[in-house]
């Protein structure tokens, strides 16, 4: 105890450790406060290294303080900044917010408040300008790749930095290393270590020079403005940059190339017009059905999970297309529309109705197959209505190609493909119009009926086979 | 590094340069998995700044500057005898990977010239930023400038692998566009931003990825004759009708090999700015469309005081404001006071009275905002906001943003 003390009005001297204590200026702030010491009286003063003082006593004894969250946070802010100031400035701060003030943090235009944002605001800069200007070398040598930065931030803020490396390149063995302390990241764990020195990072990396040439091409002469490089990039973070070498070089010779592209007259085109290719370019789109299922068959599944997509199946110019909502599991196997339970339901009621499978065209909304697996089952899921529009340019062109007289929406997703909308089936069911230039037929889809109790299936089941008939004389009309 | 890829680098770097859409903003936080590379920060980070004062913020280049368009404007159009390449696949994730872990870069802004077919040439594009994701397990940043003229299947795939998918309006009129861009439609170009919108908007509400970071696009300012007013409009009708995250104005600036159908000179890079600092007032300062028209000339903003200020000195009746009492909506349109200025003084000024010192501690463009405020111990002299001179006080000394 500091003889200050027994009279309760002298000096309190706190010493903290170098860099940013901010353990040890947590604790002293509970032992000051709890002690009612006023900042006035508070000398503080840090350490020559870290680690030696302050951080390691008299943790614990004292009870944790109850602060305003934008208090902790910034003082968590500010202690890394160099200023000698800081610690009496966050104290006076926690101080006044104990004593009346709890809620100074809003006034943004107190003196203290002011500089302390302001020095939040340089810690902030100079952790984003490390982030920004740090540069690996890769270390030469046999085993997974290691990279080596050397980096002089202005203010102790290497620890606080350094998560950010972590979340950036976990996959690799990186070391950061600072005038101050080293970070050193394994792909599984992050220790800082001793100060390093430029010489222990390497001197050159292969892809510098590439770096470089891409500096000074993507650099535009004409719009030369070295007042606003200089502000975002000060000239104090250039000799740990590889590509500012160019930077000379670059600013001496742009007035020039400048003044060589204007007064340089338009040229004539040296090659010879490429007239041929130009018009092959309308030629894209799919010329055949056969294109475009080549197309849908090596796209991948906008849910992962397809075996493989399930194209539609009938012939071009059949008189009637029925669209389903997606593959289901048997359909995703086989990679054909329509062979699973809800498919071959479909053939029966067809067949009932007067149809024949074989003259119609089928096919479905979504062209890949959307499940959950639940041990060893996949359960199929209802496609999102954003799926259906990601798929609904294919099935456009398709029905395009096979250009049917009749279109027949099976269920609530073909419908929404077909029409745009989403339309409830029990109400719109029976002859449709989707704008296109067949007509269009609205039903439920097979797999409705399969879930239905066992009283409720005779009935709707005789209900589809009812609609299917129409959708045959419909089919039938529209061809005379 | 071999030459012959650092060559193609090069040309392809050079290329590109003329997109001014170069941020990594807007992507939602996230951070490599185990054995994955790469994060992304939300703002965004320059890694670099060129002389010309611009952040190189991605790796952006062309996949490859041979084209079959005649777009007047543009450097790499079929007529111009540029020196030409063409990167492989394989070449750009090779690049991107290694610029990437060695910090020179927050990700890849990937386009290209139409070779063969915009559809292959999309399929392209597409294909580095699946290798990018799949194979290596990037988690950087990936934007792609996407081909309009591209099959609508291939720009919803492109919406997979991409943090961010922007297609140029690149002329604000028709008649521009077919006189300067012959291969180009308004109409197909609108109908990508329109689906690529949609589809957004989709896969946000079903927590789908599809273009995160949302959808930009880019003007060029000064190769037509249409005024500010009229880029002004444009770029509201853009932010209202598709939901844009961003329109960015590029200046058209002299390029090698010019064509004779352009111009002679370009725009002042001041009028670019200017035109920034409009899109500003429309998306963070309540300004409608019809107010920014009201900061123009003729339909021109003014070079010598920015849009706010201009507004501001045509309305001074609504001036001065006490800071003390004035709604947001309000201290929002006084010049100098930016959007963060004004929440400041918002928040402050329920604990006490502001005083111009006060003020002073909250912005830093006092300058121009003192003829239009009253404090708690200040109030314009003799009538400051009225005086014919304001605006010749406030006015900024030409700079030497000009080009010649």
């Amino acid at each position: 105890m500091d003889p200050g003390d027994l009279f309760g009005a002298g000096p309190r001297a706190v010493s903290l450790a170098a860099g940013a204590d901010v353990t040890g200026f947590r604790n002293a702030v509970r032992r000051l406060v709890a002690g009612d010491v006023p900042p006035e009286r508070v000398v503080w003063s840090v350490g020559e290294a870290p680690g030696l003082f302050g951080a390691t006593d008299e943790s614990g004894e004292t009870p944790p303080l109850a602060l305003p969250r934008g208090v902790a946070d910034l003082v968590t802010r500010v202690v890394p900044h160099r200023d000698p100031e800081r610690y009496a400035l966050l104290y006076t701060l926690v101080w006044r917010v104990l004593h009346g003030e709890r809620r100074l943090l809003e006034v943004s235009s107190d003196p203290l408040v002011h500089r302390l944002e302001r020095m939040a605001k340089a810690i902030a800069r100079d952790l984003h300008k490390m982030h920004a200007f740090l540069r690996f070398r890769l270390v030469e040598g046999e085993g997974p790749e290691r990279f080596v930065a050397w980096f002089e931030p202005d203010h102790h803020i290497l620890q606080a930095a350094a998560p950010f490396f972590v979340g950036r390149f976990r996959s690799l063995h990186w070391t950061i290393l600072t005038p101050e302390g080293s970070a050193l990241w394994d792909t599984s764990a992050l220790t800082f270590g001793p100060p390093g020195r430029r010489e222990d990072a390497p001197t050159r990396d292969g892809f510098e020079a590439g770096w470089r040439d891409y500096y000074e091409s993507t650099f535009n002469p004409a719009r030369t403005n070295l007042a606003a490089m200089r502000a975002e990039m000060p000239k104090k973070y250039w000799r740990n940059m590889p590509e500012t070498a160019a930077i000379p070089g670059l600013v001496r010779a742009a007035a020039s190339r400048t003044d060589s592209m204007i007064e340089r007259a338009p040229q004539k085109a040296i090659k010879r017009d490429p007239v041929r290719a130009v018009a092959a370019m309308a030629d894209q789109a799919p010329e055949s059905l056969d294109a475009l299922n080549a197309i849908i068959r090596r796209s991948e599944p906008l849910v992962p999970g397809a075996t493989q997509a399930v194209l539609g199946e009938g012939r071009v110019g059949a008189a009637i297309a029925f669209v389903g909502e997606q593959p289901g599991d048997h359909e995703d196997r086989q990679g054909r529309p329509f062979v699973g339970p809800a498919g071959q339901l479909l053939s029966k009621a067809m067949a009932e109705a007067g149809l024949v499978r074989g003259d119609a065209y089928l096919t479905n909304a979504v062209k890949h197959f959307k499940f959950e697996e639940r041990g060893k089952r996949r359960i199929h899921q209802n496609p999102t209505a954003g799926e259906v529009s990601h798929y609904r340019w294919w099935l456009e062109r398709e029905l395009d190609f096979v250009a049917p007289r009749l279109v027949v929406a099976l269920g609530a997703t073909a419908v929404l493909a077909l029409a745009g909308r989403a339309i409830p089936v029990t109400r719109a069911r029976g002859p449709a119009e989707f704008g296109k230039g067949y007509a269009g037929f609205i039903t439920v889809h097979p797999s409705y009926l399969l879930r239905l109790p066992d009283g409720a299936k005779d009935e709707a089941y005789a209900a589809f086979v009812q609609d299917l008939r129409r959708v045959g004389e419909l089919a039938t009309r529209l061809a005379a | 590094m071999d030459e012959a890829l650092a060559k193609k680098l090069r040309i392809l770097a050079d290329a590109a340069k003329y997109d001014a859409s170069c941020s990594s903003s807007g992507a939602p936080k996230r951070t490599a998995g185990k054995g994955e590379l790469g994060s992304t920060t939300g703002a965004g980070i320059c890694h670099a700044y060129t002389p010309d004062g611009r952040c190189i913020s991605l790796l952006k280049i062309l996949l490859t500057n041979y084209c079959l368009f005649d777009c007047a404007y543009c450097v790499n159009r079929r007529s111009s005898n540029v020196a030409r390449a063409k990167f492989t696949v394989e070449e750009v994730v090779t690049l991107t990977v290694e610029f990437y872990k060695r910090n020179y870069i927050e990700g890849l802004f990937l386009s290209s010239g139409i070779i063969k077919s915009p559809d292959h040439t999309m399929e392209l594009l597409t294909r580095v930023a699946k290798s990018l994701r799949r194979d290596h397990g990037f988690r950087g940043y990936i934007h792609l400038k996407s081909i309009p003229e591209a099959s609508p299947w291939l720009i919803e795939e492109a919406g997979l692998y991409a943090d961010r998918l922007s297609i140029n309006v690149e002329l604000p009129t028709e008649v521009s566009l077919e006189r300067l861009a012959p291969e180009k439609n308004g109409l197909v170009i609108q109908n990508a931003i329109q689906q690529i919108g949609e589809r957004i908007v989709e896969a946000k509400a079903e927590k789908r990825r599809f273009s995160p970071a949302g959808q930009s696009t880019q003007v060029i300012v000064g190769a037509d004759a249409t005024t500010d007013e009229a880029l002004m409009r444009k770029s509201a009708h853009l932010y209202g009708s598709f939901n844009l995250k961003r329109v960015y104005y590029s200046a058209f600036s002299p390029i090698p090999d010019g064509s004779t159908i352009l111009p002679l000179k370009s725009p002042p890079l001041q009028r670019e700015h200017r035109l920034y600092q409009g899109d500003w007032l429309l998306r963070y300062y309540g300004f409608t469309p019809d107010d920014v028209a009201d900061a123009t000339e003729d339909g021109m903003f003014a070079l010598d005081v920015d849009p706010k200020l201009a507004w501001a000195l045509k309305h001074r009746a609504h001036f001065p404001l006490d800071v003390n009492r004035a709604d947001r909506e309000w201290l929002l349109r006084v010049p100098g006071l930016g959007a963060r200025a004004v929440d400041k003084i918002i928040r402050a000024r329920r604990h006490t009275r502001l005083r111009l010192e006060d003020v002073a501690r909250l912005t830093s463009g006092l300058k121009r905002a003192r003829p239009f405020l009253i404090t708690e111990d200040y109030r314009p002299s003799g009538g400051l906001t009225d005086r014919l001179d304001l605006r010749a006080r406030l006015a900024e000394p030409p700079k030497q943003l000009s080009l010649f």
